[in-house]
């Protein structure tokens, strides 16, 4: 709950443009892009996402270097992983 | 020591380690905080107390929202759960914190639904395809999940959802700090600041720190090189005599946080008077629950809600390890009566919880225990 997760924009929903689908670990799922209101978000951009919430836009090599991180920290981000794969918001 | 061979850039901690050394004091012991629970995760799980020097003591923090909310409230929360045509949604992380009676799982054999989800927005789903149940949602955690509460009331507001409301356990983390500072127990010498919780408030709050208080204050990333970066920063500034707010993590922390998610938290809700911390006590305005202006998605308002006050198992020593007073090895349960299989406390129940941090993975690196414990 407490990990920052760091996910891909693949695509903004064209009917929910404050939603975007992202790939993290290969996972793909739509995630609310409004905390970043202030911000342009777009296909290929990074950004860190809690709980099913972007809080940041990162850089690509901010971006590997977390994941590479949270893959080793193992069961914790297993189970992060595991529940955004369960997570059906729209 | 298996983990620290894993450790990517060991090199480079070691050339920093030698450069903090460089900044010891003869004879001067340091006492760093650092308050995230992710921090804690990694200095376990890499073993980076073996690269400082034995003056340097690192001190975990209440930064574990999960380690840090009272027994009272997962009874009130099993209270709420047990109401006729009540539906809860919680975090994983939740599931196994022990209340008074049990935990979750404990509740839902005996006939509650308590279901877990990733997201607040999943519960507001759960909602939407549940008309004829009352959807609560168990919200919990720091500035880094209070934001995401805040959005999904909005949502639900604009969407007109009448059956999903919030049992907020939402709290601060200034407060806290505070608290630790004030507290006669501990004299600290600087902190290593959370990373992911000034995303949202930035560095501005940590002022008081350096200003009032007089210590050195940097906001530190989670890899293992941040860390010991951090802590370098942290020497070089009492070294030099000064204490400022400084961001190692600036590659992803914006020194005003971020405003969007501000202003949805000003908007949804409002401070308590006061909230109950496990280890640390009552601290004023510490913790924040719906603003009357969304009361209908209150679930505090909407159904019977004890609040009675439940003291810890008295064989559990959360509150000193949660205020950095004991280790956790120095817990008279820890490992034997209380693991991350049968926890007794919260701090062995959440994977950043210090407990849980150092039984999977600290154990196997630590190389110097016995100067660890705090005079």
């Amino acid at each position: 709950m407490c990990l920052g997760i760091p996910g891909e924009v693949i695509e903004i929903l064209t009917d929910r443009p404050d939603l975007a689908r992202v790939d993290v670990s290969g996972v793909k799922r739509a995630i609310n892009i409004g905390l970043l209101a202030d911000e342009e978000v777009k296909p290929g951009d990074w950004v860190l996402i809690h709980v099913g919430f972007a809080l940041s836009k990162i850089d690509e090599d901010e971006a590997k270097a977390a994941m590479e991180f949270l893959e080793g920290i193992g069961k914790a981000y297993d189970d992060e992983i595991a529940a955004l794969r369960d997570s059906q918001i729209v | 020591m298996r983990f620290v061979d894993e450790f990517r850039d060991a090199d480079k901690a070691r050339a920093l380690s030698a450069k903090i050394t460089g900044l010891c004091e003869p004879g001067r012991e340091y006492k760093f905080m650092e308050v995230c629970g992710g921090h804690t995760h990694t200095i376990y799980k890499h073993g980076l107390e073996d690269y400082l020097p034995e003056s340097i003591t690192l001190i975990h923090g209440p930064g574990c929202p999960v380690c840090v909310i009272p027994m009272g409230r997962i009874d009130d929360a099993i209270h709420i759960a047990r109401q006729p045509g009540v539906l809860m949604t919680s975090f994983g992380d939740m599931m196994r914190v022990p209340g008074s009676g049990g935990n979750f799982f404990d509740s839902n054999a005996e006939g509650t639904n308590i279901r877990m989800v990733y997201s607040p927005l999943d519960s507001l789903k759960v909602a939407r395809q549940n008309p004829d149940r009352q959807v609560v949602f168990m919200a919990i955690g720091f500035e880094t999940t209070a934001p995401s509460t805040a959005m999904t009331v909005l949502r639900a507001a604009k969407e007109g959802i009448e059956n999903f409301s919030v049992f907020c356990n939402h709290i601060t983390i200034i407060p806290a700090i505070k608290a630790i500072l004030d507290s006669p127990d501990l004299r600290l010498d600087g902190f290593i600041g959370p990373g992911h919780v000034s995303t949202v408030i930035g560095c501005r709050p940590y002022e008081f720190i350096a200003h009032d208080y007089g210590k050195p204050i940097v906001v530190a990333g989670f890899e293992p090189l941040d860390i010991l970066q951090s802590i370098y920063m942290l020497m070089l500034q009492l070294k030099e005599g000064r204490s400022e707010v400084e961001n190692q993590y600036s590659r992803v922390v914006p020194w005003e946080g971020n405003l969007t998610a501000l202003r949805a938290i000003a908007e949804t809700m409002e401070l308590r008077p006061y909230f109950e911390w496990r280890g640390l006590g009552f601290i004023s305005h510490s913790a924040l629950q719906v603003r009357s202006k969304y009361a209908k998605f209150d679930a505090e308002l909407l159904f019977d809600v004890p609040g009675v006050r439940v003291a810890d198992p008295k064989a559990c020593q959360c509150g000193e390890v949660l205020k950095g007073v004991l280790k956790p090895w120095e817990c008279k349960v820890f490992g034997t009566a209380c693991t991350p299989e049968t926890p007794i406390g919260t701090c062995m129940v959440s994977p950043e919880g210090a407990c849980a941090a150092y039984y999977n993975f600290g154990r196997f690196t630590r190389t110097r225990v016995r100067e660890a414990s705090i005079s």
